[in-house]
């Protein structure tokens, strides 16, 4: 039975746990010793977990009812007073149906407001594409002061909400359904919000993943390394801001770079490093893993990975094609432009 | 009053269809089973008496619309149209799995007789006002009819379409809503509380008449009535049970969604095969 523990948390048996149940207690015993904290749901209690803090401390508890918009601009008020207000519910409602309340009233208004956003991705697969989100990177991104974070696993997710509830402003936390395979054994591991985490060293691919996503990549370069390539996985779990020394360090060590996510490919990890890529200067393979301009089908979670190419199977698949791709190395550009 | 033979027919039809979504549930691994047996028989209704409609042309210009704004509804609505001829029920088989045309929210780029995408609440009644405005527009003479779930009802955007819908006098337009009293977490009227809501609709320009949502009778007499009114857009609540017909499943919130064994299917079909 592995215990998780923080600073001010400890979770007993929590690799039994999914993602959402793992958060659901962290952000309880927070709830436990800060009184400021107060937790905010659209009648989504029990399918986000957030319902525990509702169980142990009901006072401070406030359940709105099919209404993710008014909660999201009442929870800025909240914030307003000194409180810092968790809310939680589906990405699909917190990042599009109240899209704007997120970007005028918590952002612009520089309030100190955590949204712990659940079935994210494809992960709610066989709900289909109406509770599906792979947008919501991409819109959470470009909102001024958002910190936006994706975790790979509980571990990571205890972590986040622990760090989220120390940044001042607001934050964003992306989490799936619950049933994602785990990444981490313990909690024995490095978490820095902005800091990729190495997973793997590699000189020949990088690949740099966020999310779900994250183990398997790990699948993908272990498998790689069989066939004798050398990749290097990045856990990308803060999206902004973004690690971009990590980034141009892998520019410059490997040449090559994939990026995965269960995202679009507009707006999201990929793009987030294809900017630093650029901005490095320096040349670079480049490939991004996610959904190409497409709503995703219904389907098994598990499918639906596969399927786009986002599994062990389909990032094997990249980095070999990657490996054959040409790029322009620094000089020779006169002549092309 | 419906004639008893008609009565009867419908109240077949409903039963032999409640166990078809008991069938459904069991094979797809799980589905929003309580709302779809609660809003079953506003369904059978508007599919079996009302609704102009013609199952080789699901895209007929002419055709009566309808909208199930609480798309998690969706397995009650699928198993529906296979039952009027849409696509053939053995598609339903495949309901849930990976790259089938239906999930727990239907598509009307994928499934035949589906008018609009549904699944995120507080969507339907805007989509419904528009259809019964773009039918006027143009002159056409088809009804919409919008099936709401009555959490979704706390979502601002049902209350904006609310005030369009009797602003612009859409009188092709009759909305259900389906007072189940449950939603995700519990009851609404303990999480956010909805009553009086005859009274709200009425103050936002509407006809309301309440009703018994599972008596044939009832449904019937609205429907007809709402039809007639010339002067305002007409809101029929529906006193529902939620999982109606499933003796272990009314009134049971635990039952907003969930999947079946051997056991409890077996026990859902007895007790549906119990009802009048
Ligand atoms: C905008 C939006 N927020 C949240 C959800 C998630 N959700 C699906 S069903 C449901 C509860 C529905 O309860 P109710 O509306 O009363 O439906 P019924 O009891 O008829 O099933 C919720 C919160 C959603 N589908 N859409």
């Amino acid at each position: 039975m592995a215990k998780a523990q923080g600073l001010t948390w400890t979770v007993e048996d929590a690799d039994s746990m999914t993602q959402a149940e793992v958060y659901g207690e962290v952000l309880t015993q927070i709830g436990q010793q800060n009184p400021k904290v107060v937790a905010l749901t659209a009648d989504l209690a029990k399918s986000t977990k957030i319902g525990r803090f509702g169980e142990v401390i009901p006072e401070r508890f406030y359940n709105f009812g099919i209404a993710e918009a008014n909660m999201i601009a009442v929870a800025s008020g909240m914030a307003e007073t000194g409180l810092i207000p968790v809310v939680s519910t589906f990405a699909t409602f917190a990042s599009m149906r109240a899209a704007e309340f997120v970007r005028t009233d918590l952002c612009y208004q520089k309030r100190n407001v955590k949204i712990i956003a659940t079935h994210s991705g494809t992960s709610f697969g066989t709900a289909g594409t109406t509770h599906h989100c792979t947008e919501d990177l991409s819109i959470m991104r470009t909102f001024a002061g958002m910190t936006v974070i994706a975790p790979a696993d509980a571990y990571e997710t205890a972590r986040a909400v622990a760090a989220a509830i120390e940044i001042e402003g607001p934050v964003y936390i992306r989490i799936g359904r619950g049933f994602e395979p785990p990444l981490h054994k313990s909690m024995d591991f490095d978490f820095e919000v902005g800091k990729a985490i190495e997973l793997r060293e590699g000189t020949d691919v990088t690949v740099i993943a966020t999310g779900v996503t994250v183990v398997h990549a790990v699948e993908a370069a272990d498998r790689a390394r069989e066939q004798g390539v050398s990749v290097r996985v990045l856990d990308m779990h803060t999206i902004k801001p973004l690690d971009v020394d990590a980034v141009v360090r892998a520019v410059k060590d490997t040449r090559r770079i994939i990026t995965v996510e269960d995202h679009s490919t507009i707006g999201g990890l990929g793009t987030a490093v294809a900017d630093a890529i650029a901005a490095s200067g320096k040349g670079c393979a480049f490939k991004k893993l996610g959904y190409q301009d497409q709503f995703s089908i219904v389907g098994y979670p598990e499918d639906l990975l596969h399927l786009y190419k986002l599994d062990g199977d389909g990032i094997l698949e990249a980095i070999g094609l990657i490996l054959k791709q040409d790029f322009e190395q620094d000089e020779d550009w006169e002549d092309e432009i | 009053m419906l004639q008893d033979a008609e009565r009867k027919t419908l109240q077949d039809t409903a039963r032999r269809l409640r166990e078809r979504i008991i069938e459904v549930t069991y094979s797809c691994g799980g589905a929003h089973v309580g709302g779809a047996m609660s809003q079953h028989d506003l369904l059978i209704a508007l599919y079996y008496k009302y609704l102009r409609i013609d199952p080789r042309n699901p895209r007929w210009e002419d055709r009566d619309r309808f909208v199930l704004s609480k798309g998690h509804g969706g397995v009650g609505h699928a198993v529906i149209l296979a039952d009027k001829g849409f696509y053939d029920t053995k598609l339903l088989d495949d309901f849930n799995k990976t790259g089938s045309p239906f999930g727990m929210h239907l598509d009307w780029l994928k499934v035949p007789g589906v008018d609009v995408s549904t699944g995120s609440l507080g969507h339907g009644l805007p989509l419904a006002l528009g259809m019964a405005l773009g039918g006027r527009q143009q002159g056409r003479d088809y009804r919409v009819y919008c099936v709401m779930s009555d959490g979704e009802l706390q979502e601002g955007s049902v209350w904006e379409a609310a005030m369009a819908a009797a602003q612009f006098k859409a009188t092709n337009l009759t909305a259900f809503v389906d007072r189940n009293k449950l939603s995700l977490d519990g009851p609404t009227e303990s999480i956010m509380a909805l009553e009086p809501l005859d009274k709200k609709f009425e103050a936002f320009g509407w006809r309301v008449l309440s009703i018994d949502g599972h008596d044939y009778d009832a449904i019937c007499e609205a429907i007809e009535t709402a039809h007639a009114e010339t002067g305002r857009p007409v809101m029929i609540i529906a006193d529902t049970i939620k999982g109606k017909g499933v003796d272990y499943m009314e009134n049971q919130t635990a039952w907003h969604y969930g999947g079946l064994d051997n056991d409890m299917r077996d026990r859902a079909l007895a007790s549906v095969r119990r009802m009048k």
